[in-house]
């Protein structure tokens, strides 16, 4: 592959990723803004396009993939989602507990 | 076969490529340190956003959720921030491609603009709320409210110095060894704000729309 193709390539990584980011927004935002589902389905879909979308920019802005040359970062990053899901979950629980037993 | 091991990949984001030698090399040590302090950082906004959700009904009968949010606003930031982000992709491509070191400080100087555009929406967002007297002494929803909205906008403020001393760095330098892996991590650290930003919209200001 030659420089030139390779140039392409690289750019096409990041229009990809920008197409995809710019759809996700707009769904986003046409969700809470149409409200078409209750809050429930809208707090839900919320938060699977905001997944989804930092997936998109993880993989093609950031470019993190499961190819082995990035698998330690790949770990450092699963590793590092574990540690604010037990510290983020338990801080709302906890602190969402305290005060429905203050009210 | 040398190729193929050639171009293998050895580090996360855009890499240079073996044809940027000394550069190529350094940034995988670098790069990597680079993604501690990423993923530290992370760890950080995560607190605050837990904090955030925990205080949410903590209004002490001021201002909450939907009277901050203008969704416009709100929209246009998304927007300058994204924009920002694919121009300094484009910037980096540049560099690792062998464009003159003139043409990416003018894509670095036009990510940095939207980022400067994204900066002036907020400020004014966050003067029209003090207006209304949504301050952050008001409630401990409204600190948690200005501590998570106002770190992300220091980390862009931050961020936007730094696009300033790059492109002033690859003025003087050229592109050489470090300048060249500077930009790599600076360009991680642009993109890794967008990743935030889609959590603050998500959990902070569309909620907000909720009738």
């Amino acid at each position: 592959m030659n420089d030139r193709d390779e140039r392409a390539q690289d750019l096409r990584m990041y229009f990809t990723g920008f197409a995809a980011a710019i759809v996700l927004t707009a769904l986003s935002f046409a969700t809470a803004i149409l409200q078409p589902f209750g809050p429930m389905g809208i707090f839900a879909s919320l938060a699977v396009l905001a997944a989804v979308q930092v997936v998109v920019h993880f993989r093609f802005f950031l470019h993190i993939d499961f190819s082995r040359q990035k698998r330690e970062d790949l770990q450092l990053i699963l590793f590092t989602g574990l540690i604010i899901a037990i510290m983020v979950a338990g801080t709302v629980w906890v602190l969402g507990n305290l005060m429905a037993r203050m009210m | 076969m040398t190729t193929s091991t050639a171009n293998a990949n050895s580090h996360p984001g855009l890499n240079l490529g073996p044809a940027h030698g000394q550069a190529h090399k350094d940034a995988e040590t670098v790069v990597f340190g680079f993604w501690i302090f990423l993923m530290s950082d992370l760890v950080t906004f995560a607190m605050f956003f837990a904090t955030y959700a925990a205080s949410i009904h903590a209004t002490a009968g001021g201002p909450g959720n939907a009277d901050i949010v203008d969704v416009t606003s709100i929209g246009l930031q998304t927007g300058a921030l994204l924009i920002s982000s694919l121009l300094f992709g484009i910037a980096t491509v540049a560099m690792k491609h062998g464009s003159s070191p003139r043409s990416t400080i003018l894509w670095l100087l036009a990510s940095l603009a939207f980022g400067l555009c994204f900066l002036g929406l907020e400020v004014r967002d966050f003067i029209d709320a003090a207006e209304k007297g949504a301050v952050p002494m008001r409630s401990g929803y409204l600190s948690a409210y200005w501590a998570l909205v106002g770190l992300h906008g220091l980390h862009v403020t931050v961020g936007s110095l730094m696009i300033l001393v790059v492109c002033v760095q690859i003025a003087i330098f050229g592109f050489a060894d470090d300048v060249k892996t500077r930009v790599l991590r600076l360009g991680l650290y642009w993109h890794f704000l967008d990743i935030i930003w889609i959590g603050i919209f998500s959990v902070v200001f569309l909620p907000g729309l909720l009738t």
